[in-house]
């Protein structure tokens, strides 16, 4: 309620700003409402955040995140498919009003545009099956580890195992999944959005999250200076938060409910 | 197209490098050694061996030798454990190696027993020699002499093509050189050592194998 009210006070702090100012530069939020469309960067090679289905149509947790918050804004959603490597500057040429296209914080990233709240979490961490007692890096002790050799939870686990802890590290993550499924190892060390993509096969073994290695959830990235845009969207993150719709799309798109910490 | 080498992570990697080559190498001579006796049997089952066993030799060899090492190494080690047959990746890698190597050499092997001349099994049967008998001591050898340096080849074609067991997390020479490559990104220093180590392997072996080759056979040796 609070949060609310901050927002509201925010939004009216802003509104008067604008008035003041005038039609100084543009307000990406009143653009977006006057055209009636929201344009969103999505990924269309990333599963399950976004891939093309077999309608061809573009679907995944960014895309239903992106009509969410059309929806919330009373507008229609175009997507535009874009690669990881052209998302910022999609953005930043006004291609695009937003990025929902699992795109990671970072100092670098902060310079040249905004960040709304976390939407959906991104992390790495060793997984198990449920009846495996490991809790922490130091009950790794006397297992086996697959991960995929040179990726982050490579590097991560290496520095935090126990000596007596074997990892094994094989080429790609095709040979991570094999060696865990066909139980050659006691655990594995891999991103939640693999493991959700293994526990959509249902397999034997279903990979439970242990422990977290790193931690590096998904935002939506904005032009920097819209601070009545950036409200609004976390407005709805926060609202899609409590009222359990963002947690429904976790449990369609990640098979594993959102995180409470997110 | 300066190319600076900087080789000075190799101490920092000594370790990794030398339990490679040490892996490397066991593979190579357990399944050398099991896989040329494995090798020996069958060539005398599918070339001279009872009407049931040649069948049998027929289609392990067939199978082998028309199926990839490492669809082979993949069956063994994920495939297997689904059926309860749970193996860590080095035993899974010597017995990919032994039933390869056997295979192959098996057909070496044959054609090498197929060319004795039909006197020397008479000569052993004039002699009271039973099949068995006529095989070990007088035809086996002979025949082993003249596609040895076939042989020789197919070892280290296996020697080489253990550089997949690493797909399977087992940490050979291959395994250790991905693995620099993947820390340090290396990639032109850490090939081109590894480059280096299976060539001076291949050499060694080669030579190891025409010693051997002198001490088994010694009729024809040359002082």
């Amino acid at each position: 309620m609070l949060r609310r009210q901050f927002i509201a006070i925010a939004a009216a702090t802003f509104a008067a700003t604008a008035a003041l100012t005038g039609a100084a530069h543009a307000d990406a939020l009143a653009d977006i409402t006057k055209s009636g469309t929201l344009k969103v960067a999505v990924p269309q090679d990333f599963p399950p955040f976004g891939s093309v289905g077999a309608d061809m149509a573009p679907q995944g947790y960014d895309i239903d995140m992106a009509k969410l918050i059309a929806e919330k804004l009373g507008v229609k959603v175009e997507l535009v498919p874009v690669t990881s490597a052209n998302r910022i500057p999609y953005l930043q040429t006004k291609k695009v009003d937003l990025v929902i296209s699992s795109l990671g914080k970072n100092p670098d990233r902060e310079k040249v545009i905004d960040f709304s709240s976390a939407y959906a979490p991104f992390y790495n961490g060793v997984f198990a099956p449920a009846d495996a007692a490991i809790k922490s890096a130091a009950d790794l002790s006397g297992k086996t580890i697959a991960v995929t050799r040179g990726a982050v939870e490579d590097l991560e686990l290496t520095k935090v195992a126990p000596a007596d802890a074997t990892i094994k590290r094989y080429e790609d993550n095709n040979g991570t999944i094999s060696a865990f499924l066909s139980g050659q190892v006691d655990a594995v060390a891999t991103g939640n959005v693999v493991a959700a993509a293994i526990i959509a096969k249902n397999p034997p073994k279903k990979p439970e999250m242990k422990f977290l290695i790193k931690n590096s959830p998904c935002f939506v990235g904005l032009n920097k200076d819209e601070p009545a845009l950036l409200e609004k969207l976390n407005a709805i993150i926060a609202e899609a938060k409590k009222d359990g719709s963002l947690n429904k799309i976790a449990e369609k798109w990640l098979k594993a409910p959102l995180p409470a910490d997110l | 197209m300066a190319y600076h080498f900087d080789f000075s992570w190799i101490p920092d990697y000594s370790g990794v490098i030398l339990k490679g080559l040490a892996i490397t190498v066991e593979l190579t001579v357990v399944g050398g050694l099991v896989g040329l006796t494995l090798g020996t049997f069958c060539a005398w089952g599918r070339a001279l061996g009872p009407n049931w066993l040649k069948p049998i030799v027929g289609a392990y060899v067939e199978l082998i030798r028309n199926t990839p090492f490492m669809i082979q190494l993949f069956f063994i080690f994920f495939g297997l454990p689904s059926i309860g047959v749970h193996m860590n990746e080095l035993l899974a890698a010597n017995i990919a190696m032994v039933i390869n190597l056997g295979a192959y050499s098996a057909e070496i092997i044959r054609a090498g027993i197929q060319a004795t001349p039909r006197g020397q099994f008479e000569a052993g049967a004039s002699l009271a020699m039973s099949p068995i008998q006529t095989f070990r001591h007088v035809i086996l050898f002979p025949s082993l002499q003249r596609i040895w340096p076939a042989l020789s080849s197919q070892v280290i074609i296996v020697m080489l093509g253990s550089a997949v067991v690493s797909q399977i997390a087992a940490e050979d020479l291959t395994f250790a050189s991905n693995f620099i490559q993947s820390r340090t990104f290396r990639a032109f220093e850490a090939y081109l050592l590894t480059t280096v180590v299976y060539l001076a392997l291949a050499v060694l072996l080669r030579a190891a194998m025409r010693g051997i080759g002198v001490i088994i056979f010694p009729r024809r040796r040359r002082a």
